[in-house]
């Protein structure tokens, strides 16, 4: 057994992951990384990209069993590709796929299916949410998932380290050579973000549209030099589950209380001036933080420079009102964030390279002065659990939770002190996603805990009223009306392993007894 | 110092979540209710939970009112004795007259002298919320020494009488006014009925401010989003707040110089300007408006 840095215990060797690299801390001083190289087969002239099903495309790809395939999530609950892929690979008799999704969700319960019959023996990435979940959990795939985060994927494979043999790449609109955007289409669905290292880096590419149009589609997100082939599809999604449905701001006076404070610290921080950054989850809680936040803007008479993330129409609301110079965006969580990011040219398209790789010559984030995040447990050593649940099963995932931690001057986790009746406070939290070095301040409804590490920020906040506790008496506080809960028993068998961003085990995911 | 009774939140005496977040919220007070927002079916179990509610959390910085139900019900009497055993600071009393009033004081005195509090520490709130209620008000007051403040009951009471309630709230004029100057009166707090519309924050802006205008000094609130806009229309302005400094100020030097009667703008400063600014000087501190 190995420990990383934060104590946690690994096996040196993963079998179905390979050799485990000890999570170090957030910034490494190894700075010089090598991209790999691609193999592609040239395009010539008169060679045509568009075949004519699904079939002929896979009858051409030529792959075999072992292989890796990978798919974006810009379609979220609506997304119909994966399913479709897998189905006909299925029927084909493949086996032993990998199959690298930057996320799953309940839509993707097929796979459950396909995983018992071992068509796919190996899962990889950032977010994960349903059935899939589940099941992994239960120990039902043959090799431990691999969790990453928006940034670390597209990191792992641009180095190497994920190989993906072919990347089925949903194109809300795409033309007859390969170019495509996301921004026209009944499926539109806006930036496409997660597609982009896929795309560059996959040894076949191949395009799936429900609206091929004449060359050149316009404009290009994803450009021609990457792809192989086009197949046109009758419908590569569910528009209903495209749009999340989790855009609005919450009505929950708890959570209110909650941003409230948020802002408030964030105010007391000092960062609120011309020239701000912010980002912020689509969740209720995180939203309504922007809404203060967006007040005092207004109050102060602020411009910030930019917000990132994914991008709701609430965030457009304040690019249009003035309140931002740009808006970064990897994915669209709205119909409004879509026609402004196909309209506005300060609505910034981000690759999720771009966003939060932290091999690159920087990434968004770390131009990033404020940042909202959640948190289904938090430890008295700040690290945040969003991977499980308290019961042990897999129900999410960094995403971009770590990157944004890791990037931002100012990291605030908004939780509830108590979510249905258990403490969200630990003395461990269950899974290790992001460490507690990025997180400097946890924003309870009944008081406000800022990491140790930030005397500065302390300093700063004793000076205001906010209700400033130590996180031990916060985790106290919530006990006295919950009680303590008992641990969770799990087995020696690892269903997950926990990538940080920089290709690091940061923990893993035991199968719950 | 005496409490703050601006907002008193009512919430659900049913209600677990409800109950255990009650506190931080930002009323001043909040009312647990046993009464309409509990069913028949759910009474018995609502009086137990909200007796373990105030037993185990923390309700510290608020003032923790019940609502019981009213004595002549089968519910009232069992609900005084069992809450008033965990020392609740105040009973909200439902369609209050003299006799309930004074029965209800008779029942506390009894409880506290067996469990060992201070006599007369539960103070006692009076819903006036019957016409004969209203017209007795002073009388109600004068009932009991636990008595702090009446609450308004505008939706019973227009009921009683027989007329309709609206938004505007024209029907209701005279029970404001009455029990505004009743409370001035007796140093009580009058508490105004809740708006019950809890997506119209305009409306409610209108109709606190009106109530403060009568010279209603809080008001109840049925949804926790209407707590920051009461409290707003009850926070002292910045101008009030200004003349109101003034107004010591100038004392402090009229004292200074042995002067009893002194004069500000060109206007005459007496006992009931002094005591206005007093008041609004002290709020403003209380609301960290102004620095002690």
């Amino acid at each position: 057994m190995i420990k990383t840095v934060l104590g946690r215990e690994l096996p040196a060797y993963i079998e179905g992951y390979g050799e485990v690299k000890p999570f170090q801390g957030a910034v490494s001083n190894e700075r010089i990384k090598t991209r790999k190289a691609v193999k592609l087969t040239s395009v010539i002239p008169r060679d045509q990209k568009v075949l004519a099903s699904l079939d002929q495309a896979l009858d051409k790809l030529n792959i075999i069993d072992g292989m890796t395939i990978s798919f974006h999530h810009h379609l979220r609950n609506g997304d119909h590709v994966l399913n479709m892929v897998l189905e006909a690979l299925a029927k084909r008799g493949i086996k032993n796929l990998t199959v690298a999704a930057s996320s799953i969700f309940p839509i993707h319960a097929p796979l459950v299916e396909h995983i018992k019959n071992e068509v796919v023996t190996g899962i990889v990435a950032n977010y994960m949410s349903g059935p899939v979940p589940e099941a992994i959990s239960r120990g039902e795939l043959k090799k431990p998932a691999l969790m990453q985060t928006h940034g670390g994927r597209p990191r792992a494979i641009e180095s190497g380290d994920l190989h993906i043999d072919v990347a089925f790449i949903a194109a809300p609109t795409a033309d007859t050579y390969g170019n495509i955007n996301g921004v026209e289409g009944k499926s539109a669905c806006g930036a496409l973000g997660y597609a982009v290292s896929d795309a560059e880096y996959a040894d076949k590419t191949v395009v799936i549209t429900d609206n091929l149009v004449p060359y050149p589609a316009c404009p290009i997100e994803i450009s021609q030099v990457f792809i192989d082939y086009v197949v046109q599809v009758e419908s590569i999604g569910d528009p209903r589950g495209i749009v999340s449905g989790t855009t609005k701001i919450t009505k929950d006076p708890v959570a209110l209380l909650i941003a409230r404070m948020a802002a408030q610290v964030i105010q007391a921080s000092g960062l609120i001036k011309d020239g701000m950054s912010f980002q912020t989850g689509a969740g209720g809680t995180s939203l309504a933080v922007a809404a203060e936040l967006k007040d005092i803007m207004k109050r102060e008479g602020v411009i910030g420079s930019f917000a990132a993330g994914g991008i709701t129409g609430y965030l457009v609301e304040m690019l249009e009102e003035g309140l931002f110079r740009a808006l970064f965006d990897v994915q669209c969580f709205d119909l409004e964030a879509i026609k402004s990011y196909r309209n506005n040219k300060q609505h910034q398209f981000m690759s999720a390279s771009m966003y939060g790789n932290p091999h690159t010559k920087g990434a968004v984030v770390n131009n990033l002065d404020i940042m909202i995040l959640g948190a289904t447990e938090i430890d008295i050593a700040f690290n945040v659990n969003v991977t499980t649940g308290s019961d042990g099963v897999i129900m999410g995932g960094s995403g971009g939770h770590s990157d944004t931690a890791a990037g931002a001057k100012l990291s605030i986790v908004v939780t509830n002190l108590m979510k249905a009746r258990l403490p969200i406070i630990k003395d461990k939290v269950t899974t290790i996603t992001t460490p507690g070095e990025s997180i400097d301040v946890v924003v309870t409804e009944r008081g406000i805990a800022v990491n140790p590490r930030r005397v500065d920020l302390i300093e700063k906040l004793r000076k205001t009223e906010l209700p400033l506790l130590t996180i031990e008496e916060l985790k106290l506080k919530a006990e006295k009306i919950t009680g303590v809960p008992k641990a969770i028993k799990t087995s020696d068998k690892i269903v997950a392993v926990v990538e940080y961003r920089d290709g690091s085990v940061i923990d893993v995911v035991r199968m719950v007894d | 110092m005496q409490k703050l009774r601006r907002t008193m939140l009512f919430m659900p005496g049913n209600n677990p979540g409800m109950l255990q977040d009650a506190a931080i919220l930002g009323a001043d007070a909040i009312i647990l209710d046993l009464e309409d927002a509990v069913s028949l079916t759910e009474k018995d179990s609502a009086r137990i939970l909200v007796r373990d509610a105030i037993k185990y959390i923390d309700y510290s910085q608020v003032e923790v009112v019940v609502r019981v139900n009213p004595l002549d019900t089968e519910f009232g009497p069992q609900d005084v004795d069992v809450i008033a055993r965990v020392k609740p600071d105040t009973l909200l009393v439902p369609k209050a007259d003299v006799e309930e009033i004074k029965l209800v004081d008779i029942m506390l005195a009894k409880i506290e002298e067996e469990e060992g509090y201070l006599v007369g520490s539960i103070k006692i709130i009076a819903l006036i919320e019957t016409a004969l209620g209203l017209e007795t008000v002073y009388e109600v007051i004068k009932a009991s020494q636990r008595m702090v403040g009446v609450l308004l009951g505008g939706e019973d009471l227009t009921a009683d009488l027989g007329i309709t309630r609206t938004k505007e709230g024209e029907e209701i004029f005279y029970a404001r006014n009455k029990v505004a100057t009743v409370c001035r009166a007796l140093r009580v707090d009058a508490i105004d009925t809740p708006f019950t519309d809890t997506n119209d924050y305009e409306g409610l802006t209108k109709d606190t401010a009106r109530a403060k205008s009568l010279g209603l000094t809080g008001k109840s609130a049925i949804n926790p989003r209407q707590i920051e806009i009461i409290h707003a229309v009850f926070a002292p302005t910045e101008v009030e707040l200004k003349q109101a400094l003034r107004v010591l100020a100038a004392m402090e030097e009229a004292e200074k110089e042995g002067k009893g009667v002194f004069s500000l703008d060109g206007k005459m400063i007496d006992a009931p300007v002094i005591n206005r600014a007093r008041t609004t000087v002290e709020l403003g501190q209380r609301l960290g408006l102004i620095e002690r």
